[in-house]
């Protein structure tokens, strides 16, 4: 057996197996690498800390500049509709629950509820993405924009625009990537590509989904609740 | 492409299968990327270094022409007739830093010895994640590109610092540069994913695919530092994406993030880059150890002095780089309680380094020390470092910063730290692991001219800047004649520049040396310099899949002139004699140091 083996995905298998040929099986379990995870997963956790920092940036920035200038914010459902993006933030958390469903489908084996549930989290996702983009096309109109010289609505000031598209914004945009990304899961779950022994990409992609949908629970209620 | 999953025993030959494209431009070989950063980061090296000469030409000679016609190149915004503009010199000084730090010592550092050494010390066949890594090299190009082309737009490239303070930095009527500022952010921004998706690489292969018997404590120290250095990358690197987004927002949007003119905090900016830049600074130097501790034991022939606490200080100065960052700000007007435990904070970072560089001494000290260019360099970086250490503890207490803030001591101090520190760890990791690259010596002699003409002209060019801070002299000031008071310092300056030039000139051997050395250097063979490390045992260059079969590790890297054995070092892979059925993990002769803890 050559230490030469195809892929990322089969490495760690190839090395148990080479290492058992090589006859030490008096291994001591200590001194194998790892944290008993397969590498994507890994590197997804190792991922997701990165993200953490990022959005860490931008809620310090807005704990900041709304300790400081109080009179830039408006009080919690003076602009913001709480009740559409309460369902919203419903609607996301069902998606993570329907994720969990798919990810424990595939682990019975069921490749017809991996994707069938699959399909309700991209459906989820989207119309959350979608009333995402409705709510910020009415905020608009009421002038409640992140520009110095373009906002215009009738309560607090231009650092409450600010904040507020640059928070939600970029958890739209990581929602959005979610949803292309599992959409490519998806494709891959119809042609049957994913089974009881190797759905790692079910399992990573759905890491991502769920860390997405925490920090919106977070974000909803720091910018829409208190 | 099927020939590269066959299982053949020959890897030179899949190697061969792959094409040119595939093996040269768009390779997954984590070697080949190493080589690719290796020759691009010191591309912009260079071209840091040419910005830099331009900015000791106008210090040294103000208001001259640039010498050899160089201002006929130029155009008439940036220098007409050779003289160099005030708003030039803005540019000038804020690409260098840029350029210096952001696209040479980083991709130096982990662009090319964390692709190189991490998967060969750890005895692994390649990163986790090989096409992230063809990807992380190919973003930084791209950022390069854009970084590059914002000295053509109108306005020039940004001229606001390389930390691109606010106000300064939100709207082009302070500096006049408009486009350039937007290109410099959206720059940063693409380099910022090259520097996330490289670590993430990096941490998920120190923890997941060492061989087997290497523990946390057999790694070596480059990797070790390489490991240290990924997590805050990982970790510094989107705070500082996050901040750069917002500063563009209020460019572009115009969003009033840090504008004051909108009820903004421009001392948020502060907060966000020093918050990244604290741990930054430490990205620039901590592999720069891990290089010379591997450099020192090994051309000592001693084990390294004091492993673990060489591990342990990597991990507190790492750990301590991320509660020091308002020790840059003592000036910005924070609250001076704030500043006096930033000032604590600060001062106890002292306390590992001194760990590591009396290790170091420790190392050294009785030892059969072989000089040859890459221990040169490595003690160079001890003694540099020291310097650049005890400035920084200056600096580090409030009281003396608010003299010293923002003059020619502060550029003193971090030229000590990221040249003589760094980049002396980076030529002594070059020269160290350039044979394992290339599979040849470079020349001993040249190395050793090019070692010593840097090392006396370095000295002669930034140490008398502490002179100058200590008079008063501000840092990016474009011409001090403007003030009396400095007048009497032109001579130094003048005397500063010409050792620059020198500096700068020599560099060119090292670039001779290392382009020639790459076709007519010695053969090098697998191990040149007697050492330890898993990386010595495949061959030079190492073929695709780097090892013929797993490595299995029996005892740390430092074992060098072990009292019982003939030969003065010990291979981490080699079985011991008494166990020849198979490894054994508790050998009672084990390295000395895992004895002592």
């Amino acid at each position: 057996m050559t230490w030469m083996v195809p892929s990322t995905q089969t490495r760690t298998k190839a090395r148990r197996v080479t290492m058992s040929d090589a006859g030490i099986a008096t291994i001591d379990r200590t001194l194998e690498p790892g944290m008993g995870v397969f590498n994507k997963k890994l590197g997804m956790w190792v991922f997701l800390l990165s993200e953490v920092m990022f959005f860490t940036s931008l809620i310090g920035s807005y704990i900041i500049l709304r300790y400081a200038h109080p009179d830039h914010f408006a009080p919690p459902g003076a602009i913001l509709n709480v009740n559409l993006t309460a369902a919203n933030t419903f609607l996301l958390i069902c998606s993570s629950v329907s994720m969990v469903k798919a990810f424990a489908a595939i682990q019975q084996g069921d490749v017809k509820g991996l994707q069938y549930w699959l399909l309700a989290t991209i459906v989820m996702g989207a119309s959350f993405v979608g009333v995402q983009v409705y709510e910020y096309i009415g905020l608009g109109q009421e002038g409640f924009l992140p520009g110095l010289d373009d906002y215009a609505a009738h309560a607090g000031g231009p650092l409450y625009g600010a904040t507020f598209y640059a928070m939600t914004g970029f958890h739209g945009a990581h929602v959005s990537l979610g949803v292309l990304a599992l959409i490519f899961v998806y494709i891959r779950a119809l042609r049957g590509e994913y089974t009881v022994a190797d759905h790692e990409g079910v399992e990573v992609i759905g890491l991502y989904w769920h860390f997405v949908d925490l920090v919106w629970i977070i974000l909803f209620t720091i910018v829409y609740l208190i | 492409m099927s020939s590269a999953i066959s299982m053949g025993d020959s890897h030179s030959e899949d190697h061969h299968h792959l094409g040119f494209i595939r093996t040269y431009i768009f390779s997954t070989d984590h070697k080949m990327i190493a080589k690719q950063f290796l020759v691009t980061s010191l591309l912009f090296l260079a071209i840091g270094g040419i910005l830099a000469a331009m900015i000791r030409w106008q210090l040294g000679f103000p208001g001259q022409p640039l010498p050899f016609n160089l201002g006929a190149i130029l155009p008439n915004t940036m220098a007409p007739g050779g003289i160099i503009l005030p708003e030039f010199y803005n540019s000038l000084v804020t690409m260098h830093a840029t350029f210096m730090v952001f696209f040479a010592l980083m991709p130096l550092m982990a662009g090319v010895f964390g692709n190189l050494l991490i998967p060969l010390q750890i005895g692994a066949d390649d990163m986790a994640f090989p096409r992230l890594n063809m990807l992380s090299f190919w973003i930084t190009p791209v950022a390069g590109a854009v970084m590059l082309a914002s000295f053509f737009v109108e306005g020039g490239a940004a001229g606001a610092g390389w930390t691109s303070y606010a106000p300064l930095s939100t709207s082009g009527e302070w500096t006049g540069v408009y486009m350039g500022q937007i290109l410099w952010l959206v720059s940063l921004i693409i380099l910022g994913f090259s520097s996330i998706t490289g670590a993430l690489n990096y941490v998920t292969t120190v923890i997941a695919m060492r061989a087997p018997g290497m523990t946390w404590f057999r790694i070596p120290l480059a990797t070790w530092s390489l490991f240290i250095t990924a997590w805050l990358l990982l970790l510094a690197i989107p705070i500082l994406t996050g901040g750069l987004i917002l500063l563009l927002f209020d460019q572009t949007i115009g969003t009033a993030f840090f504008r004051p003119e909108g009820s903004g905090e421009p001392l948020m900016w502060q907060h966000i880059f020093w918050f990244f830049g604290h741990p930054e600074v430490y990205i620039l130097i901590l592999p720069a150890m891990g290089f010379v501790s591997e450099v020192i034991a090994n051309r000592s022939r001693k084990p390294v002095f004091g492993y673990h606490s060489m591990v342990v200080a990597l991990v507190a100065i790492a750990f301590l780089g991320w509660i020091v960052w308002g020790h840059h700000m003592f000036q910005s007007g924070m609250n001076p309680f704030l500043g006096m435990s930033f000032m604590a904070t600060t001062v106890v970072i002292a306390v590992p380094s001194a760990i590591k560089t009396f290790n170091w001494l420790g190392t050294l000290w009785k030892g059969d020390i072989h000089f040859d260019t890459p221990l040169l360099h490595a003690v160079s970086f001890v003694a540099l470092f020291v310097v650049g250490g005890l400035s920084g503890i200056f600096l580090a207490s409030a009281p003396v910063d608010i003299y010293l803030h923002d003059t020619y001591f502060i550029v003193a101090h971090l030229h000590y730290v990221l040249v003589g520190g760094s980049l002396f760890g980076i030529f002594a990791g070059i020269t160290f692991w350039y044979p394992k690259i290339f599979g040849r010596m470079m020349n001993e002699t040249l190395g050793k001219i090019h070692w010593t003409v840097s090392f006396i002209t370095y000295n002669l060019a930034f140490f008398p800047m502490h002179n100058l801070g200590v008079q008063g002299m501000m840092r990016r000031i474009y011409d001090p004649n403007q003030y009396e008071f400095l007048q009497s310092l032109q001579s130094t300056n003048t005397f500063i520049s010409k050792s620059v030039f020198v500096f700068a000139g020599i560099q060119i051997i090292f670039a001779i040396n290392f382009l020639w050395s790459m076709k007519k250097g010695k053969k090098s063979g697998d191990n040149p310099w007697d050492s330890n490390g898993l990386e010595w045992t495949c061959p030079s260059p190492p073929p695709h899949g780097n090892f013929a079969e797993v490595p299995i590790v029996y005892r740390g890297p430092y074992e060098y002139s072990h009292p019982d054995r003939e030969q003065d070092f010990w291979p981490q892979d080699e079985a011991p004699v008494d166990d020849l059925d198979g490894p054994e993990y508790t050998d009672p002769n084990e390295s000395t140091e895992s004895n002592d803890e």
